[in-house]
């Protein structure tokens, strides 16, 4: 995976961790705590979101203690401050490219740079799941009435109708963001039912704004420059077609592992990394992984805020006792 | 800073009068992917001076222009001659592909 003809610069680094979501914060935060010298590196290429992660992504947070309710976006920010505060702490909005294991240490290429680290840290994340081409007019409309982002894009669907595609917690949090603002909001899930947390499910059933189709695919997306209406397999009351001025997609989450794979680090069936739940360990030595594109089950924030400060201690500890006192 | 912040009330001479193509950002300050665009379309503006006007509408102040042109998603940034749309690029674009793309519009 060598870049021909480019020279690169390596710098040296006690620890690396890919991914500058909440996760990664916070794990750079407890390993600068533990002196290693610290470099994150965010994914600006890759999830098109700021360093902050998919947090950035959330209109109100209310479960993450010692806020009662905060903004998503500010929330990252107050952790990215938080973190920039450690002296040994390095955060860059550069995409890690290659991962490739030396004699003691791991180079870790971006598109600009080169550099090596005594252990590194996963914490890439989730980005979203697109609508499947399978789905007659995903391609045509993607990003023109096919959107992802409830929050960013919410407020263009004053006094319209739109559609949210999924069932899940997310799919009904953004459900409701699109109910502050549209008149109507489809929530149309392939499943039995709709399966938010109880206190959404309550909110979902009591505003009267959105209409939930369960049992229901959308087969297609219908308009001319921008998406106009989406064709059921099925219909609802009594019509298979329904006019929306955009749809929402809410299925879930790619999980981006790639480039641990590259290294022969194990993953599940749904790509998550395979962590051992206690030290988040990976089968790979001196690699390391938390947040949500591990294999733990709940993925929040605050989950994988602990667990980043896990592996960061299991990082300083596999450093001490392997005794790696540098890459060269 | 070479960008230009427009409003309804700004639009015709900023845009429509524009003796040069205007590309105008589309974003709100919540929006995570207009937060990575931003920095890029600054730095871009500094690079098209005298080709391309570089504006920036925020939705969260203004919502005749989003309707007008049929905004549907952000980050969208929007390429104008005489205040006429002649190509947009929605969503988060590298700064170089967007470099690229613009250059492509440019002719």
């Amino acid at each position: 995976m060598k870049k021909e003809g480019k020279e690169v610069v390596k710098e040296n680094y006690d620890l690396i961790i890919i991914g500058a979501g909440g996760t990664g914060l916070a794990a750079g935060m407890y390993a600068s705590r533990l002196g290693l010298k610290t470099l994150v590196l965010g994914t600006p290429h890759g999830s098109e979101l700021p360093i902050g992660g998919v947090i950035t992504t959330t209109n109100v947070v209310e479960n993450y203690p010692g806020f009662k309710k905060i903004g998503g976006m500010e929330l990252a920010r107050k952790i990215e401050e938080h973190a920039r505060n450690y002296e040994d702490i390095t955060i860059k909005t550069e995409k890690a490219e290659s991962v490739e294991k030396m004699k003691t240490c791991f180079n870790i290429k971006t598109e600009k740079e080169g550099y090596k680290s005594k252990a590194i840290i996963f914490a890439t994340g989730t980005k979203w799941r697109k609508l499947p081409k399978t789905v007659k007019g995903s391609e045509k409309f993607d990003r023109r009435g096919i959107n992802y982002c409830a929050l960013c894009d919410g407020p263009l669907y004053r006094g319209k109708t739109v559609a949210v595609i999924g069932g899940s917690d997310s799919a009904a949090i953004d459900a409701l963001i699109l109910a502050q603002y549209a008149d109507k909001v489809y929530m149309i899930y392939r499943g039995e039912k709709i399966h938010p947390e109880p206190t959404n499910l309550e909110k979902i059933k009591e505003n009267k704004k959105i209409k939930v189709i369960n049992k229901t695919n959308v087969i297609e997306v219908k308009g001319s420059s921008k998406a106009e209406s989406v064709t059921l397999d099925k219909p609802y009351k009594k019509k298979k077609e329904l006019e929306v001025n955009a749809v929402f997609v809410a299925i879930g989450h790619k999980v981006l592992s790639g480039l641990a794979k590259d290294i022969g680090v194990k993953t599940n069936k749904k790509d998550e990394i395979i962590i051992d739940h206690k030290n988040c360990l990976t089968n790979v030595k001196g690699i390391f992984a938390a947040g949500d594109v591990t294999d733990k089950e709940f993925k929040q924030l605050i989950i994988g805020v602990a667990d980043g400060c896990t592996a960061a201690y299991s990082a300083y500890q596999y450093i001490t006792k392997e005794k790696i006192e540098t890459c060269d | 800073m070479t960008t230009k912040k427009v409003i309804s009330l700004n639009f015709q001479e900023e845009v429509e009068k524009s003796e040069i193509p205007v590309i105008i950002d589309f974003w709100a300050s919540w929006c995570g992917p207009c937060q990575m665009m931003g920095p890029v379309f600054e730095e871009l503006s500094e690079d098209f001076v005298g080709k391309l006007k570089f504006v920036k509408v925020n939705i969260e102040e203004e919502e005749n222009l989003p309707a007008q042109f049929e905004v549907s998603g952000i980050p969208c940034l929007i390429v104008t001659k005489d205040g006429k749309e002649i190509d947009r690029i929605v969503g988060f674009v590298p700064k170089e592909a967007l470099k690229e793309k613009i250059e492509s519009i440019l002719g």
